[in-house]
């Protein structure tokens, strides 16, 4: 066979294949959703937003209010302690300590910590924390969330930063920019919509953790915004319920699946957006 | 130029003596001596790897940022030895401005690009910068393209406007010395063309030191040349005695393309 004729055939069964096995990936996938999609919308309702989540053989219906409230709480703190820890190490590995011990030797940690299970991260919270207090709580979990925020953080800002290209620092520094000025005002500025990507990828990503909520803030049946004391959350939640053999609870459960892959999905079109407005510029 | 140079005195602004430099252990400048006149154009060439890039970058300490990178000898400007480390290099940086080969716009506005600088080094009221950022705009000839649209990002330029917003943003910093490292090489012939009656103009108020790859560039901008080879300075002198008749037949080789 000739040459030219034999490379289209290979190009042909090359091509096949990779769209056989996109196909493969996909169809779980859509399966997936749709299933959340047709299990979670008929728990949808008014009650899911308005009211608590309910003891078992309940006889009015419940909702996961306390849950989703407890979940937006502990994930915007541990948000909100793990970026600027991460963003602060990010700008140290990129800019600071490139070809020292120290910033490779946090590299290869921070490596670690990030392909760590979070089951692990629930059990050292546990230990180092609930262990201690003598008690699940809130802040617990919060800890063990912003320990997963964290590797994320600093590996994209990282990232981000060190995709700035040295000609712009040197250009900085050759106005007689000191670094942090070059830091602050130039390639941070340069990396931003990079690195606010990355923080929403990392809320994505806490945002449907179960193990390690499971050792740190528990569940809480009740309304509680109390850090002190165990907090309802919708991953536990949803494990609970899930398993039990109530009918209404099952239901509370898919809502509550349906609700986070909403939220992730939301945050990833978020991200997306905010990479095209900087692949815009 | 020339005519410039019998009515006054010609005077060193920079002055190289005994300059080395070393990259880690590699020895990229061997004993370099050279003069570089106020006011008047200067260029550095010769084939790639020769040094010339480096001498330039020796000139404003830009190789402090390489740890394994070191000058030693003598650089003065103005007098005063710049490789010494008492030398605060973020005010040497404000006496010595630089333009690199590719054009490096900050991803902020056009006046903010030019106020960046600027600000490092001064204290100017909202009147005092906006009449620096014109005065900036029109010595680089980008006033008139740029003078609507102030608040664009200087990243959406085209590639000659921004190394002309590069040159605008190292001349409002109102520099003693420009040094320019192939500011055209990544430009067009129109934006070359720009670029070259730019520096002939600034001249007026900057020493300017440029390395380029083009030698008919050196012979058209500048009023002496350098010819490096292998981090050794051949040969130094006037453009015209460098390119009409160059003392070494090295210089003779290279300037017309028999290089070997």
């Amino acid at each position: 066979m000739d040459l030219h004729k034999k490379r289209k055939l290979v190009n042909k069964v090359a091509l096949s294949m990779s769209l056989l096995a996109m196909a493969f990936g996909l169809f779980w996938l859509a399966w997936v959703l749709a299933t959340t999609l047709k299990l979670g919308v008929t728990g949808l309702s008014w009650e899911l937003f308005s009211r608590m989540t309910p003891p078992p053989g309940a006889s009015e219906p419940g909702g996961l209010l306390n849950a989703i409230v407890g979940s937006l709480i502990m994930i915007s703190l541990a948000t909100a302690l793990g970026t600027p820890i991460g963003i602060l190490s990010g700008i140290y590995l990129a800019e600071y300590g490139r070809h020292t011990w120290l910033g490779q030797a946090t590299q290869f940690i921070n490596g670690i910590l990030l392909s760590a299970p979070s089951i692990i991260v629930g059990l050292f919270v546990y230990s180092a924390y609930v262990a201690q207090m003598g008690n699940f709580s809130g802040m617990a979990g919060v800890f063990a969330l912003a320990l997963i925020v964290l590797p994320v953080v600093v590996a994209t800002s990282e990232n981000m930063l060190r995709l700035v290209p040295d000609t712009m620092r040197e250009a900085a520094f050759a106005l007689g920019a000191p670094k942090h000025v070059t830091i602050l005002k130039v390639t941070l500025k340069a990396s931003m919509a990079g690195v606010v990507t990355g923080i929403l990828l990392a809320v994505a990503r806490i945002a449907g953790e179960t193990a390690p909520l499971l050792f740190t803030a528990l569940s809480n049946q009740f309304w509680s915004i109390n850090l002190n004391k165990p907090m309802a959350n919708l991953p536990v939640t949803i494990f609970k319920f899930a398993m039990s053999p109530f009918k209404d609870w099952q239901e509370i459960a898919w809502a509550g699946v349906f609700l986070i892959t909403l939220g992730i999905l939301g945050l990833n079109i978020l991200a997306r957006i905010f990479l095209g407005n900087k692949n815009k510029q | 130029m020339i005519i410039n140079e019998q009515t006054e005195p010609l005077e060193a602004i920079i002055v190289a003596k005994n300059l080395d430099f070393f990259y880690g252990r590699n020895h990229a400048l061997k004993d370099i001596n050279l003069n570089v006149y106020h006011r008047h154009v200067t260029s550095f060439i010769g084939p790639s790897g020769c040094g010339k890039s480096t001498l330039l970058r020796t000139m404003n300490r830009m190789y402090n940022l390489y740890p394994e990178q070191r000058a030693t000898g003598e650089l003065l400007l103005e007098g005063h030895n710049i490789l010494d480390d008492s030398i605060d290099v973020n005010m040497l940086r404000a006496k010595v401005g630089m333009v690199f080969q590719k054009p490096t716009p900050f991803p902020m506005s056009i006046y903010e690009n030019i106020a960046f600088g600027v600000r490092l080094h001064e204290k100017l009221s909202k009147e005092q910068m906006n009449e620096r950022v014109e005065w900036a705009l029109k010595q680089a000839a980008l006033w008139d393209e740029t003078k609507d649209k102030l608040g664009q990002n200087g990243m959406n330029l085209s590639g000659g406007q921004q190394q002309r917003l590069c040159i605008a943003r190292a001349i409002a910093v109102k520099p003693k010395v420009l040094l320019l490292d192939e500011p055209t090489s990544a430009l067009d012939p129109i934006s070359t063309m720009h670029i070259e009656e730019l520096i002939a103009e600034l001249t007026t108020e900057f020493t300017i030191v440029i390395v380029t790859h083009n030698m008919q560039q050196a012979a058209r901008i500048s009023d002496y040349t350098a010819y490096m080879y292998m981090g050794e300075l051949v040969e130094f002198g006037l453009t015209d005695q460098i390119f009409i008749e160059p003392k070494e037949k090295q210089t003779m080789d290279y300037i017309t393309g028999r290089f070997g």
